[in-house]
């Protein structure tokens, strides 16, 4: 992927479908509907398997996986790969089901931790009813790949399937990744995205044990509060979103939608904490400050950013920093949104459901509200857009989405109108 | 258990294993080129009559079981 001068000779990259399933929806219309409506899709966890947790709030899907896919199918796919897979059938279908070589066709679908539940399960098989009736599929639903090779299977991707990780920039990642892959020729059409399943005891409670959670247990729908001062961390959340990126020669040929163009990404790391972020967003600053340079854009194009913002006290004042630090004065005329304040946190599928976003925000020239920003943190200076959602400018608009990841993963990248 | 019984039971566990219709599980399908069952299938497929008919199916067995029919005689015996 080039960081750098741009080469004007450089395949140009749309998105002509998407797809999700999120806490707030079990498409992707629905999803953005929920955004524009700032309803938030998290939950209290009922199931006495989560009596006692200190955390007992997540984003649950808006709609069981378990009742939109065939129970063979299901029984064979973790839950992180039924949401990917449901994201990438509507996503492949909102792209127009498109006729494609499989030499052409790949696919990058990106998890924080993959199957892990699925892992977990079958322990308490092997140790209840002995290893032989441990699934002949655990490996199948464990590994990181399986959803980005469930999806590459049913579709018959052949020019390559990749997993990137990186935490919670793991969904923006594959859509950089992505991107290059059509940028570079080795395909023309790629599925990109992320999904996560983990919402589970051991995974709350390992959350829980680094004080990185919302304790806000009675009032799930307002635990999740980027810039609010009442924030008190993120809340666990799960899904998928897919992107379909194709490059704008096959995509016109075809005579396909387009939505918006991937204009650039940009990535760096922190090197500074395995779970904290650099106080001053220096790495986050330099990744947005690449992907202009990639996308051969300036901070006045920029009309809106999806944040990171994750709810946590110190985590959204460094993504402040970073923001300010990259666009400069041009700040003011951005409308910054943190999304996560309806969906929570998807980690490995956050990056994916804000690119949704970012693209319909884009298309529509809409930035989602902010939900639950009733006293907003004066140390943070941002213009962030309140509980209605904010018409963007006409003409040609770009918008970012920051996503960080626990490890020092700073992921930005920069989604333009397409007239 | 009648070999009725037996073949309804299998037939039953097909379905949920790989979503063929119960009434096209029939004693002259094979398993792989009949019912599109794969290998990691079959593990399952194995592992579930295991449990429901009470008999052990070992590995050098199951190569020898290429129909539904080979099954149900399979099961029927083991039972006995």
């Amino acid at each position: 992927m080039s960081q750098g001068a741009q080469s004007t000779a450089q395949r140009r990259v749309v998105i002509t479908g998407i797809g999700a399933t999120t806490p707030v929806g079990g498409d992707a219309t629905s999803s953005w509907n929920n955004l524009l409506a700032a309803a938030p899709g998290i939950r209290s966890l009922e199931g006495e398997q989560y009596a006692g947790l200190p955390v007992r709030i997540a984003g649950t899907s808006a709609v069981d996986p378990g009742t939109v896919l065939e129970r063979h199918e299901a029984r064979k796919l973790d839950r992180c790969e039924q949401f990917a897979l449901i994201a990438a059938r509507e996503a492949w279908s909102d792209a127009g089901t498109p006729e494609i070589d499989g030499a052409r066709l790949g696919t990058v679908i990106a998890t924080g931790v993959g199957g892990v539940v699925t892992l977990l399960e079958q322990y308490d098989v092997l140790r209840e009813r002995g290893p032989s009736r441990v699934s002949p599929n655990l490996v199948p639903m464990l590994m990181a790949n399986g959803s980005a090779a469930v999806v590459g299977l049913e579709l018959g991707a052949r020019a390559g399937i990749h997993t990137p990780v990186s935490a919670c920039a793991s969904g923006a990642e594959a859509v950089v990744m992505a991107a290059a892959m059509i940028r570079n020729g080795r395909a023309d059409v790629v599925v990109a995205g992320g999904t996560e399943a983990c919402i589970h005891p051991l995974t709350l409670s390992g959350f829980a044990s680094m004080r990185a959670l919302s304790t806000r247990n009675d009032e799930p729908s307002r635990a999740s509060r980027p810039y609010d001062k009442g924030r008190d961390g993120f809340v666990m959340g799960e899904g998928a979103g897919i992107l379909i990126l194709e490059s704008l020669e096959h995509a016109q040929a075809r005579g396909a939608r387009i939505y918006a163009e991937y204009a650039g990404g940009g990535m760096t790391a922190d090197a500074h904490h395995i779970a904290q972020p650099e106080p001053e967003g220096r790495g986050a600053a330099e990744a947005i400050r690449l992907a202009l340079q990639d996308a051969d854009l300036s901070a006045s194009d920029i009309v809106h950013v999806n944040a990171h913002a994750t709810s946590t006290p110190q985590g959204d004042i460094a993504e402040s920093l970073a923001i300010r630090a990259a666009l400069g004065s041009a700040v003011d005329r951005v409308a910054v949104s943190g999304t996560k304040s309806m969906t929570g946190h998807l980690l490995g599928g956050a990056g994916a459901i804000e690119s949704v976003a970012t693209v319909l925000a884009v298309h529509h020239r809409l930035a989602p509200p902010t939900a639950n920003l009733e006293d907003p943190d004066d140390e943070i200076q941002l213009d962030v857009v309140g509980h209605s959602p904010r018409q963007l400018p006409a003409g040609d608009i770009a918008a970012i989405n920051n996503s960080f990841g626990f490890g020092g993963h700073n992921v930005a990248l920069i989604i333009r109108s397409h007239p | 258990m009648s070999e009725q019984d037996i073949l309804s039971g299998l037939a039953a566990i097909v379905n949920e294993v790989a979503g063929v219709p119960a009434d096209a599980v029939t004693p002259e399908k094979s398993f792989i080129d009949d019912l599109d069952i794969d290998s990691l299938s079959m593990v399952e497929v194995v592992m579930a009559a295991e449990d429901k008919f009470g008999v052990s199916i070992p590995d050098a067995e199951v190569k020898n079981l290429s129909t539904v029919g080979d099954a149900v005689s399979y099961i029927a015996k083991a039972a006995a």
